[in-house]
């Protein structure tokens, strides 16, 4: 079998028809006790799974997935990766992520298609120019990079743009992260399943968890719909539905529930090299490597599990983004759809310890998930292994709202995420 | 587009309501008394049910906050209630 | 290829074209593809991944392959798609995702790689030494169409909102009947159909109805139901069913724009009918190898025999019809059914059919009609959760239970035979009476089912635009991307612009196959909207510009504009930025010097002015105020901050006593409705509404306000009719006025640290206020002041702006005021949260000035930083900085770590790579002890 990607397998591979491929991962039964569960096979389960097998040795480890791998919010968000953000603590969770990113493809040996062509996040006044050089000083001091660029500079990497100054939402310059960018979204789920199921992880889709099993007070494994699993420790990382899940081990987090929609145009040859933000309508666009526009939004602030769009937040949107490029006009929406975003009160996520000794959190990502998916995984699994914060997930506790310790980024930058 | 029902005004636009937060949460006083934990509470834990909910919003129209009761999955609305004293 | 015209329609009007450069002729009432079809224009494109040569397939939405892009005057709009685009003289068509042209596409060596380049092959490559070196020539195989940068769609396309009992989705025989028979029965019916005219199938399959052909029977119906005042939409796709009923309807108008339809249902119905499927065999992707219906389509609606020596291949009753109306229309069939044992083993023609191979015997033919039965159009009620089950019998997914508010009936519910689907649609309709009966001479639906097969020589195609395979599923399955969600995300099958109309069933069919599993566990992927490709502009509609987000205005704009104003946007208002054409900076300065030596005159409108009326209106604002409010004696006013209860700051403001049950709060201009939703929310919540009411009246009137050291003198001349005596009218008070006989309102408030007067009358009678106090400037020396000088001037007695120089984490403590916070013995808003681990740190950002020794303001938005560990480490940063010409130097805010112990400390500053130094010093730089506010 061939398990090895590479333009040389690819050619030998084409030549007997491609029927030696090896499983992407396995598909096997569910043991009866593991070391560590991980509920929830979206990216940052995944990614848990797959830095506690390599990084920590722990390969006794399952990953539980109620449907398929990566169908939540991993394969349904706009694939934006990026760390411009304001605070420290911020910076240093986002960029940590960015940079295993950066490394990535060679890492799980399959290309993610990580696409570094720089994020704008476009001012309309002069104000905002100086809140764009607030927060591009506070990028550079805390060691990611970041530029202040001028209008012009903006209309040269986005051409198509609006460029009239009576346009309800003028350019004036933005913020510029160059390593900032995209990637191909499923092929991170798929990625690190491959590379953990390589280590010995097991990931069993269609395993819904519909209780705890607390002994003493502990987590001591899940009740499934493939029947009891028993566990030292238990991650979880289901994102959306957290709140769910913490309602069967008894209490209750800092979340609110949305549905936030995307949606794609009908592919055409590249116009647009980068990605780009307006702050003024929300809207924010990049065009992937197969042509398609891929647009997004303000969330639907509707609590809802229901993962459908809704034709008001659908209209501001679209009209953001005619807004932004009257040109797109002459395209087409061919698909749209909703994730469910679980937010924290400050916009930041919540990593730890949950209140169920033996149970840890991964959530609250809200709407930028998926660029802190290596993160995310790197530190719930450090969280698990060793029942200790990394420095840089101990910001991110859920003891920060009792300490009032909130690292709003919206507060601090007059950004929303 | 959802329809809720003001109480008052009857069934109108999703977009002329504004979600205020789940029914039943009360203000934890004075605030000499209130431990840090019930007060983080009361500021940012939510329940979040994933299927019939009982929530607070307001017609930002007429201006009136109420209950509603509907479902997060299913979107259907099962009743509006006034959250007056004299009201029927 | 020997497509021509047959005589089945009448005469026509010709209308020229050009297609890849080409000039040609079509008829009118031609659709693009119907017009290069009667042309013998075979490869109308190319497929996205192998640049495989494309023809025509289907007749309609579900059509894969026709994607062109089209030049009408001068604007050119990509992925048009051909078979359902109005041909139009003048077009100029070129194909899609070939370049030069179809025939000549530049990168049709693609295909000669295919094997090493299978579903997701670059996800097992590319990778040494970095993507970003392969990527820019991947991408540049990107996309279908181009998009023409010249072509700005102006935003003009309506959107309407309707009503109705019953909306009727698809005007075949189904939705007729059932449109008819809701309509007798009393109801509010709208219809809605894709095509130019109802009818549906009744368009192209000969039956008659209730003794009526067809079409002329579809014609009455829609007649009938005009004639009743019901709605009928035709050229209208209803592309999505959201929630509580609503459907969302794309109208195409020629000759004006676009509309979108939101439709809020009682009930929908939708008889969308079926779409015809491939069947799956080598080189099926062939040009000239065709849907059996859509050949029927071209015949019928375009007079147009797609073929002479026509091959058929079937495996259901449903093409019967058809090979009669091709045959009597000249042409020479011969019929492979499946369910004799015919197959097709391999079709040859690059750019063309040209010969078929029917179990080993070649066949010399120049097109192949293929049928593999039909799959319900079911897109809609599975977007409005409607769940599926697979049928044997019809071998077709169908809703399997259902929804609330929607009934499916005819082929979309899978009921293939038009006897029975019409006592659904009936029924659905609320019919009484008898079903319309129907003459049909051809045999009930029948159908055997034939799924794509594993193992045959030669590449299958299930997604024609895609270039997905038979083999790419295998393929799929062999690595275990056996979900039919990554299924269809790795190989990505109908993921293209058709969204697998044609090719979803016979993929998961196949995987269904391979996996040894039934067809519904391996399940279906989500349908999602839209139906069909929208157009963005039909979803933004007219918001665009100022109607994305419509600023508010000043009811004095035009006088302003006369005055010379330069306008900017403050908190959603469009206000006076300064006035005059000189330099901005040369204005502000000039404002804001003659703002200190004389008067100067603010439109103050877009301040708030929230009214709070009853015996316990005191009670709610003391609970919604940082200061106690109620204490106020009338007449005077109090300075106070609005808090969150999360003890941040929110807003600050003035607030009036007027008397002890009428109080006028006074807050910034962009937080008026902020500031109105905890206070209306609290006094539903905590008092009792019956005693006090909240209204806003900032629209109602309009301020305008005089400062500086003649404002006094100003004011006395306008006849208020009140005493401005400092005893009469200190600072901080506030008094009922009369002007030019109406009400007015006279606040002595100071934002410049300057004696002010904020003179508010009703907005009418402002032009009035305005001219009169203009001329009084003109007399005193004074000038009018805009926005930008009143910031500087407000930033030299260091009062802050809330949002600017406060951020969503500052809290009174910050700008050293606690008197409330360690006084009050009741609650108030925000008060828990000032006593947190987080609000007693002492490490806060606290507001300060900040004093350069240069002629240069500091740039707003640097930092303050410390060096730790040789990195730096931000302690805060500049809020607001400007040149004071009072002062003749520049002066700044900041919020800075322990920032007020630290008054006199030299700090470094932060700003785009450079180094910068500071003092920290107090906010306020301008007449501390305030005694210009009385001078």
């Amino acid at each position: 079998m061939t398990d090895r990607y590479s333009a040389l397998s690819l050619f030998k591979e084409g030549l007997r028809g491609h029927k030696g491929w090896k499983q992407a991962w396995r598909s096997p039964e569910p043991q009866s006790h593991y070391d560590v569960i991980i509920i929830g096979g979206g990216g940052h389960g995944l990614a848990t799974a797959y830095y506690l097998a390599k990084v920590h040795g722990i390969r006794r480890v399952a990953v539980l997935e109620k449907g398929w791998i990566g169908g939540g919010n991993t394969g349904r968000n706009t694939t934006t990766i990026r760390s411009n953000y304001f605070y420290p603590e911020s910076v240093a969770l986002y960029d940590f992520s960015l940079k295993l990113y950066e490394g990535l493809s060679k890492e799980l040996n399959y290309n993610i298609m990580l696409s570094q062509r720089g994020v704008a996040t476009v001012a309309h006044s002069d104000a905002e120019m100086e809140i764009s050089a607030r927060i591009v000083n506070a990028m550079q001091i805390n060691g990611t990079d970041a530029e202040l660029m001028t209008r012009d500079q903006i209309i040269a990497k986005a051409p198509l743009l609006n460029q009239s100054n009576t346009a309800r939402y003028p350019i004036f310059g933005g913020v510029w992260q160059g390593r900032a960018g995209v990637a191909r979204h499923d092929a991170v789920a798929w990625g690190y399943a491959r590379a953990a199921d390589r280590l010995g992880v097991d990931i069993i889709q269609g395993c819904e968890v519909s209780g705890f099993l607390i002994e003493g007070g502990r987590c001591a494994g899940v009740e499934t719909s493939r029947g009891t699993i028993r566990a030292d420790r238990v991650g979880l990382a289901v994102a959306g539905h957290s709140s769910v899940v913490a309602e069967k081990a008894g209490f209750k987090l800092p979340l609110h529930i949305y549905t936030l929609q995307a949606m794609v145009s009908e592919p055409v040859k590249p116009c647009l090299d980068t990605v780009l933000l307006y702050p003024g309508t929300g809207t924010y666009v990049s065009q992937s490597d197969k042509g398609e526009m891929i647009i997004g939004g303000g969330i639907d602030r509707v609590p809802s599990y229901a993962q459908r769009g809704n034709p008001p937040v659908q209209e501001t949107v679209i009209a953001g983004l005619l807004e932004m490029f009257p040109s797109f006009g002459q395209l087409k929406m061919l698909r749209q759809w909703g994730g469910i975003v679980d937010v924290t009160p400050d916009s930041s996520p919540l990593i730890g310890p949950s209140p169920l000794p033996g149970l840890y959190l991964n959530c609250g990502w809200g709407t930028g998930g998926f660029k802190a998916i290596p993160a995310g995984g790197y530190l719930l699994a450090h969280l698990l292994a060793t029942g200790d914060h990394h420095p840089i997930s101990r910001p991110f506790d859920l003891d920060r709202f009792e300490r009032c310790r909130l690292i709003d980024e919206a507060a601090g930058s007059g950004i929303a995420h | 587009m959802q329809l809720f029902t003001c109480p008052f005004c009857g069934p109108r636009a999703e977009t002329e309501f504004f979600y205020g937060a789940e029914a039943g949460k009360t203000r934890p006083e004075p605030a000499s008394d209130v431990k840090a934990e019930a007060w983080a509470a009361y500021l940012h834990t939510n329940a979040n049910p994933k299927g019939a909910t009982r929530e607070i919003w307001l017609h930002q129209t007429c201006g009136e906050f109420f209950l509603m009761e509907r479902d997060t999955v299913t979107h259907d609305v099962v009743q509006s209630v006034s959250l007056r004293g004299d009201a029927a | 290829m020997t497509a021509r015209r047959v005589g089945e329609i009448g005469e026509r009007r010709p209308i020229s074209f050009q297609f890849d450069g080409r000039r040609l002729q079509g008829l009118e009432g031609d659709t693009i593809a119907s017009a290069l079809l009667a042309n013998d224009v075979r490869v109308i494109g190319r497929s996205f991944k192998y640049h495989r040569p494309r023809g025509i397939y289907g007749a309609g939405v579900e059509d894969p392959n026709g994607l062109v892009d089209v030049t009408l005057s001068g604007k050119t709009s990509p992925n048009v798609r051909a078979t359902t685009e109005k041909l139009v003289d003048g077009m100029v068509v070129r194909a899609g995702n070939a370049d030069p042209g179809a025939e000549t596409d530049r990168h049709g060596f693609i295909d000669r790689l295919a094997q090493f380049i299978p579903a997701g092959f670059y996800y097992k490559t590319f990778m040494w030494p970095d993507w970003h070196l392969f990527e820019p020539r991947i991408r540049a195989m990107a996309g279908l169409g181009r998009l023409d940068p010249t072509h700005e769609p102006p935003a003009d396309s309506p959107q309407i909102n309707e009503r109705c009992d019953v909306l009727v989705i698809g005007a075949g025989p189904a939705g007729l009947t059932a449109a008819r028979a809701a309509s007798r029965a009393g109801k509010r019916v709208i219809l809605v159909d894709d095509q130019t005219q109802p009818g549906g199938s009744l368009l192209y399959r000969d039956v008659t109805l209730e003794g009526i052909q067809g079409a002329d029977w579809a014609q009455s119906v829609g007649a009938e139901l005009s004639g009743a005042g019901q709605r009928v939409l035709t050229n209208s796709t209803a592309y999505g069913v959201y929630q509580h009923n609503l459907a969302c309807v794309w109208e195409r108008r020629l000759g004006q724009s676009d509309a979108l339809w939101q439709i809020r249902a009682g009930q929908i119905i939708l008889a969308t009918g079926a779409i015809e499927r491939p069947l799956v065999f080598p080189d099926n992707d062939r040009p000239g190898v065709m849907s059996a219906e859509a050949a029927l389509v071209f015949l019928k609606r375009h007079g147009l025999l797609v073929g002479q020596k026509i091959v058929l291949a079937t495996n259901n009753t449903r093409t019967d019809d058809g090979i009669d109306a091709l045959r009597k229309a000249g042409a020479e069939v011969r019929v492979a059914d499946r369910r004799s044992g015919a197959e097709i083993t391999g079709v040859e023609g690059k750019s063309g059919v040209t010969a078929v191979w029917i179990n080993g015997e070649r066949v010399i033919a120049d097109c192949l009609l293929v049928s593999s039965g039909f799959s319900p159009t079911v897109h809609l009620y599975a977007q409005a959760t409607g769940k599926l089950r697979y049928d044997e019998q019809t071998a077709a997914l169908v809703p399997a239970k259902p929804v609330s508010g929607l009934a499916v009936i005819g082929a979309a519910n899978g009921t293939f035979d038009l006897g029975p689907s019409l006592a659904e649609a009936h029924a659905a309709g609320g019919g009484s009476g008898d079903v319309p009966i129907i003459d049909w001479a051809y045999a009930p639906y029948a159908i055997e089912a034939v799924w794509p097969v594993t193992g045959a020589k030669g590449r299958q195609w299930i997604d024609f635009q895609n270039d997905v395979t038979v083999k790419d599923i295998e393929l799929a399955a062999r690595e275990n991307y056996r979900s039919v969600e990554h299924l269809k995300r790795y190989t990505t099958l109908g993921m293209a612009t058709d969204q697998g109309k044609t090719s979803n069933l016979n993929g998961l069919a196949t995987m269904a196959a391979i996996t040894g599993r039934s067809i519904d566990a391996t399940g279906t992927t989500t349908y999602r909207p839209p139906y069909v490709p929208v157009p963005l502009k039909i979803i933004a509609g007219r918001r665009r510009g100022e109607l994305y987000n419509p600023v508010k205005r000043l009811v004095l704009e035009p006088q302003h504009r006369d005055a010379g104003a330069v306008f900017r946007e403050y908190g959603g208002w469009l206000r006076p930025a300064y006035y005059g054409t000189g330099a901005d900076q040369r204005e502000i300065q000039r404002e804001a010097r003659i703002a200190r030596e004389t008067v100067a005159l603010l439109d103050g409108s877009p301040l708030g002015k929230i009214e709070v009326f009853g015996p316990q209106a005191g009670a709610v604002l003391d609970f919604n105020s940082y200061n106690t409010i109620s204490t106020l004696k009338p007449g005077r006013l109090r300075y106070g901050f609005m808090l969150t209860e999360s003890g941040v700051i929110y807003d600050d403001g003035v607030v009036a006593k007027v008397s002890d049950t009428h109080y006028i709060v006074s807050c910034s201009s962009g937080h008026v409705d902020g500031v109105l939703m905890p206070l209306e929310e609290w006094r539903q919540d905590r008092f009792n509404p019956a005693e006090v009411v909240i209204h806003n009246s900032t629209p109602q009137w309009a301020t305008l306000t005089a400062t500086g050291p003649r404002a006094r003198d100003l004011v006395a001349r306008l006849e208020l009719g009140v005493d401005l005596d400092d005893v009469s009218l200190p600072h901080m008070a506030f008094v009922e006025a009369t002007f030019a006989g109406g009400p007015a309102r006279l606040a002595r408030v100071s934002f410049t640290g300057d004696r002010s007067y904020e003179v508010s009358v009703p907005s009418l009678a402002a032009p009035d206020l305005f001219t009169q106090m203009r001329a009084l400037l003109a007399e005193f020396g004074g000038c009018l002041l805009g926005s930008e000088a009143l910031l500087l001037l407000r930033a030299e007695k260091g009062y802050i702006i809330a949002g600017k120089d406060t951020d969503g984490t500052t809290i009174p403590a910050d700008l050293g005021i606690n008197g409330p916070r360690d006084k009050r013995r009741d609650e108030f808003v925000g008060k828990r949260s000032l006593f947190t681990e987080n609000a007693q740190r002492t490490d806060r950002q606290q507001l300060v000035g900040l004093t350069v020794h240069s002629a240069e303001p500091l740039p707003t938005g640097a930092h303050a930083v410390e060096l730790a560990d040789g990195k730096r480490r931000s302690i805060g940063f500049v809020t607001s900085s400007y040149f004071s010409p009072v002062l003749n130097r520049p002066i700044a805010l900041g919020l800075i770590e322990r920032g007020l112990a630290r008054l006199g400390e030299d700090i470094m500053l932060y700003h785009l790579g450079k180094t910068l130094r500071a003092t920290i010093s107090d906010p306020c730089a301008f007449d501390r002890d305030g005694g210009r506010l009385n001078a």
